[in-house]
């Protein structure tokens, strides 16, 4: 309303030039503005859109008709998801076990980074203890670090060792990679804690430990389970690790891994791949709709490596 | 009326007010037992991280630089530690080697156009969706999803979509617009184009590959650029407008100045990632028809070849590499940096 009435005089009063300058730019922008929106919209969500379309078809559909951007009644296949999911011996490719074990592995990295990032996000936060700079330091440095150079040595020991093929090993290096980032946004949170409800709680008799339980985690709860979220998802997706430590043994692949090792190979169709890449991609878009203004936050706090 | 009634107590000489702001160390200034109290709880809740920090990333690194001062390779892995004959031919070996320099080179190019790319749409994106309108929201979620969704599924969609026998890029291509034959845009080094009547050979292959960075990586520039734009005051554009400042005029000279600080941290940020980046590219082509980056070298150095020494060595590279840049960076345009 405000801008129309003030609009309107200007523009009167305004030198020609000037006026058509600015309705020029303003029609442009009225056209280009929906078409821009638009094609954004289309290049995010086509190729998913093209991923669930050819899930359900068969590999014979698809070469026969690469351009249909639909899918019939009768060509509607929902075969390939069985065929994916069937463990080996059934002829399968063995998706249920890949999917246990990334949820293993990220279930498992969750719990432990933040049973492990909970109490140093608090101490960091709040408690002055020496060297407590540094260590903020330290970890922001570990979160730029390449983790290529991380990879060489973190091969040949375990190489050494001889666990390679082992989800625990996965999980720790899991862990070490995410617990800084961690630290780094849930001590923001842990900050806007008023500082006066903890010494409330002090006055009246509570341990530090108490208090931490008792008042500072219910009330970061919201950035706790944000993290949480958002840890499970570099979990998930995570591809250089899990290719590194788990390719030789097939029974303990990740989705990803499983899904880029089978890529690979002649004998599987695409379209059963395409089966597991949304096997793969559905929990992470179900858990990013669900929780998408939590996540939101989660992920400009402390961006994804990657 | 909650704030009416909360003001006076806050303006007043309250003590709650100053006791917020001040850290808890300085407050309990006379009991030293409290304080050692502190340190020693504080010192009990961080030593698990640091302990697990140390132990798989700081210690790894060490020793990556010792491996890269050693002749280890993969057969005789089992003997080595920190100590063992040190020496620099891995170095002298990487930096002769042909292929290094050339993956060196297409690492810059792929970071440098995949950034701008990505900041670039980013900004389009967050400047395209200011306005409210019915549905933004879940266009906006829409939009991060090539974000969020796994590499793995990402990179295999495109190259499914990119296919030359049945992928429906090259289907549009050879229908609708003419194509003489499909591309195999990840596998041809070059692809011959006729611009204008200019014969021009584009790497396509490394375009794809760029392309795929910037559709993946816009999300998260347009996720901070919108976040800024929301705190840009709306009497500002309000203001130029009146004085009949054009579309373009606004953005040049009002919403521009307020981004930039913003721009130029996403612009270390996604450097520094892409420039590490080794799934993406590992992923699509594997490092073939000239989209050879460094990371994904030193992969097949460590796997394939089993070099460990010539793969710690050029990872090292890389990391020092990118220090002195994002340095030079820094140094470049530190002041606009820490008002972001």
């Amino acid at each position: 309303m405000t801008t129309s009435t003030l609009e309107t005089p200007r523009s009167e009063s305004s030198s020609a030039r000037g006026f058509n300058r600015d309705h020029f730019e303003n029609a442009l922008l009225k056209v280009l503005r929906p078409l821009v929106i638009a094609l954004l919209f289309l290049a995010a969500v086509f190729p998913f859109y093209y991923m669930v379309l050819l899930s359900f078809r068969s590999l014979e559909s698809l070469l026969q008709n690469p351009g249909s951007l639909w899918i019939s009644v009768d060509e509607f296949d929902p075969s390939t998801y069985l065929d994916v999911l069937a463990p080996v011996s059934d002829g399968g490719q063995g998706f249920a076990t890949f999917m246990r074990n990334s949820l293993v592995v990220a279930l498992g990295t969750v719990v432990l980074s933040l049973l492990v990032a909970i109490p140093g996000a608090y101490a960091v936060s709040r408690l002055a203890f020496l060297g407590r700079r540094q260590v903020s330091g330290l970890f922001l440095a570990v979160y730029f670090f390449p983790s290529i150079l991380l990879a060489v040595p973190l091969f040949v020991f375990f190489t050494q060792v001889g666990l390679r093929g082992s989800l625990v090993g996965l999980l720790i290096v899991y862990v070490s990679q995410v617990v800084a980032v961690s630290i780094y946004t849930l001590r923001n949170y842990f900050a806007t804690v008023p500082v006066s409800l903890e010494e409330a709680a002090a006055i009246d008799g509570c341990s530090r430990l108490q208090i931490m339980r008792r008042i500072s985690l219910p009330l970061a709860m919201p950035a706790i389970i944000s993290n949480g979220l958002f840890i499970f998802m570099i979990a998930w997706n995570e591809f250089l690790f899990a290719l590194l430590f788990l390719v030789e043994r097939r029974d303990s692949w990740t989705v990803s891994l499983g899904l880029s090792q089978l890529s690979g190979s002649i004998e599987v169709p695409t379209t059963v791949l395409m089966a597991g890449s949304v096997i793969l991609t559905l929990p992470i878009i179900l858990l990013f709709f669900a929780s998408e203004r939590l996540l939101v936050g989660g992920l400009t706090a402390g961006a994804e490596k990657g | 009326m909650t704030q009416l009634t909360g003001g006076p107590g806050i303006a007043g000489p309250g003590p709650a007010a100053p006791a917020g702001g001040t850290p808890p160390g300085s407050r309990v200034r006379g009991s030293s037992f409290r304080r050692k109290e502190e340190n020693r709880t504080g010192l009990a809740l961080i030593s698990p991280t640091v302990i697990i920090v140390v132990a798989a990333v700081v210690l790894p690194i060490i020793w990556a630089i010792a491996l890269a001062f050693q002749r280890v390779r993969l057969i005789n892995i089992r003997g080595t530690g920190f100590i063992g004959e040190y020496t620099l031919a891995n170095f002298a070996n990487v930096l002769t080697s042909p292929g290094f320099l050339g993956a060196l080179f297409t690492t810059l190019i792929y970071s440098v156009v995949g950034t701008a790319l990505a900041i670039g749409i980013g900004l389009i994106a967050a400047l395209a969706l200011r306005k409210p309108f019915p549905g933004r929201g879940l266009i906006r979620a829409s939009l991060l999803l090539p974000y969020v969704a796994p590499v793995v599924a990402a990179t295999f969609v495109w190259s499914t979509m990119l296919n030359p026998q049945f992928g429906v890029v090259n289907w549009f291509g050879t229908m609708v617009l003419g194509w003489e034959d499909p591309v195999a845009f990840l596998s041809d080094r070059a692809l011959p184009v006729s611009i204008f009547g200019w014969q021009v050979e584009l790497p396509i292959a490394l375009i794809t590959v760029i392309l795929f960075e910037g559709w993946r990586s816009f999300p998260f520039a347009f996720l901070f650029l919108t976040a800024r734009l929301q705190a840009v005051p709306e009497v500002l554009d309000e203001a130029a407008r009146i004085d009949g400042a054009t579309p373009s005029q606004r953005f040049r000279h009002i919403l521009l100045p307020q981004l930039l600080p913003t721009i130029a941290v996403l612009t270390v940020l996604r450097f520094i990632w892409t420039f590490n980046n080794f799934d993406d590219i590992y992923l699509l082509t594997g490092g073939g028809a000239g989209t050879e980056v460094v990371s994904v070298r030193v992969f097949d150095y460590l796997t394939a070849r089993g070099d460990i020494g010539a793969a710690a060595a050029q990872a090292l590279l890389l990391a020092v590499i990118l220090a002195m840049l994002v340095g030079v960076y820094l140094k470049l345009f530190g002041r606009e940096e820490e008002q972001a």
